[in-house]
């Protein structure tokens, strides 16, 4: 392994230019799809948020009898894909009417009686963010006796949950593109790489040389290409977010294991590069 | 040593380019391989380095039948048969010294014997003062020198030469030649395809091969009288 190694960093010596050359081919390749990564992230952070929102509020029926409210308490925090229930009274409803809109502050001490009605706010957890969960929540809460009427916003709610299809289906296909052009780009610039050593190969194979002795350097060096193309990515990567945090507006930075993914996705497509190259060079002798 | 039992090669596109050869090559023996373009010299011998596999028949080189062995063991083959070609196929940008060591390094040679080794079958095939050399600073003569070197560093047991004066001038294909020989009166057999008759003459004691279209049709050892 140390002689592989050892010639593996000579041969990248041996030839600078072409090794960085590749390396940056490869970093740009896959730059796009570290942009890509950047922008999906940030749109599914900001949909994430706003999906946090998706609620269901049932409104209950006034004089509930406590027994009432608490077998609805237990349906609805039994309910699959719910996070949390909370309960509001009737003084707590007019409370956050009156912080809400002040203007009420000015109304609610002619009031003979408080007319904003206790409710149920019920909360999802992430995976319980789908129009089915949030459906059977509501279908849940109207046929409990303590509730008198179910809000959730429907339609904002179905276009959310549309436009996060739309969003993960376009981010699905698109990712697939651009990763395949850049599984084609890191392909031939290491294709190119190899290229230039044919005739290396050609006299190893001429003289003697085991397949593994010729094989491993290739792929090792394929390896260390892909590998500074993933860092050149990165590096490419964080600049720009670092100039758009600067300059535009607050970006979050990817998560590292997303990181780690595209170097090893570097090196991935360095080694099966390198191999299909060399493959095909050491069956002509 | 070298054995070919009724062999035949044919490639997909161009059809036939051996057909039901036999021949023999023992140790030591010199053995030119004639014959026009396309009769079929290459081929065979590329056949005997397993760079090709006959379509039909066997090649046995050293104990290996092209039959048996798989591409993965090729290289104990290769070990054994040297091959020097018209054109050189030389690494340019490398020195003589290093385009002998790297034979030798990447057949496995214990890296402090590399170089001197490289050295010494330089100075075999006269060129020790031009190991430093680069490539493209040689002559013609020089660089298939270097090529007999690199051919020379696994210690084969035969030299092939495909048209190997092909592309010197007079003098420095008498200095091949002689040099040829030098390593045949070694030990090595040599078998060397060339067209050019009038280099065969200037060598009587060699064994000659004609093939034409890719058949046998003439062996100096088989005529009556001769070795």
């Amino acid at each position: 392994m140390a002689n592989t190694f050892r010639d593996a960093i000579s041969s990248l010596k041996r030839s600078p230019l072409l090794a960085g050359l590749s390396s940056l081919m490869v970093g740009m390749a896959l730059f796009v799809v570290g942009l890509f990564s950047l922008v999906t992230h940030n749109l599914r952070l900001g949909l994430s948020s706003v999906e946090e929102r998706v609620e269901v509020v049932a409104y209950l029926r006034d004089n509930l009898r406590q027994v009432d409210l608490d077998a609805a308490l237990e349906t609805l925090e039994t309910l699959p894909g719910v996070e949390e229930v909370r309960y509001f009274s009737k003084p707590e409803a007019l409370e956050r009417a009156i912080r809400d809109l002040p203007e009420i502050a000015e109304v609610s001490t002619d009031l003979e009686a408080n007319p904003f009605p206790a409710s149920l706010e019920v909360r999802f957890l992430p995976e319980g963010r789908t129009t089915e969960t949030v459906e059977a929540v509501v279908a849940a809460a109207e046929t409990l006796p303590a509730v008198e009427d179910v809000r959730y916003g429907r339609e904002w709610v179905e276009r959310l949950f549309f436009l996060r299809r739309i969003g993960g289906f376009t981010a699905l296909i698109l990712g697939v593109a651009f990763a395949t052009v850049a599984t084609l780009i890191i392909g031939t610039a290491i294709r190119i790489a190899v290229f230039a050593r044919r005739e290396e190969i050609y006299i190893m194979r001429l003289v003697g040389a085991r397949d593994g002795l010729i094989w491993r350097p290739f792929l090792l060096e394929g390896a260390v290409t892909g590998l500074l193309g993933g860092i050149l990515a990165i590096l490419f990567t964080w600049l720009t977010h670092q100039a758009v945090y600067q300059l535009l507006f607050e970006l979050e930075w990817i998560p590292m294991s997303w990181v780690w993914a595209g170097l090893g996705t570097g090196i991935l497509f360095g080694i099966v590069a390198s191999n299909l190259a060399v493959r095909r060079y050491l069956k002509e002798v | 040593m070298i054995k070919l039992l009724n062999v035949t090669k044919e490639f997909p596109r161009t059809g036939p380019a051996l057909t039901g050869v036999s021949l023999h090559v023992p140790k030591g023996a010199f053995v030119f391989l004639t014959g026009h373009s396309g009769s079929g010299k290459t081929t065979t011998l590329r056949l005997i380095h397993m760079s090709d596999r006959p379509t039909d028949g066997e090649v046995r080189v050293s104990g290996f039948s092209s039959i048996r062995t798989s591409r993965r063991e090729v290289w104990k083959v290769r070990r054994r048969v040297g091959f020097v070609f018209q054109d050189f196929r030389l690494l340019p940008g490398r020195s003589a010294l290093d385009n002998v060591a790297f034979a030798l390094e990447v057949t496995g040679t214990n890296k402090q014997e590399i170089r001197p080794r490289a050295q010494r079958l330089l100075s075999q095939v006269g060129l020790a003062v031009k190991s430093g050399s680069q490539i493209h600073e040689l002559s013609g003569g020089e660089q298939q020198r270097v090529a007999i070197a690199r051919a020379l560093a696994s210690e084969p047991l035969v030299l092939l030469a495909d048209e190997p004066t092909g592309n010197l001038d007079e003098r420095a294909t008498r200095g091949i030649m002689d040099l040829f020989w030098e390593i045949n009166a070694m030990g090595m057999a040599v078998l060397m395809a060339t067209h050019d008759l009038e280099l065969i003459r200037t060598y009587p004691g060699a064994r000659v091969l004609e093939l034409d279209q890719g058949e046998l049709v003439y062996d100096s050892s088989q005529k009556p009288g001769s070795g």
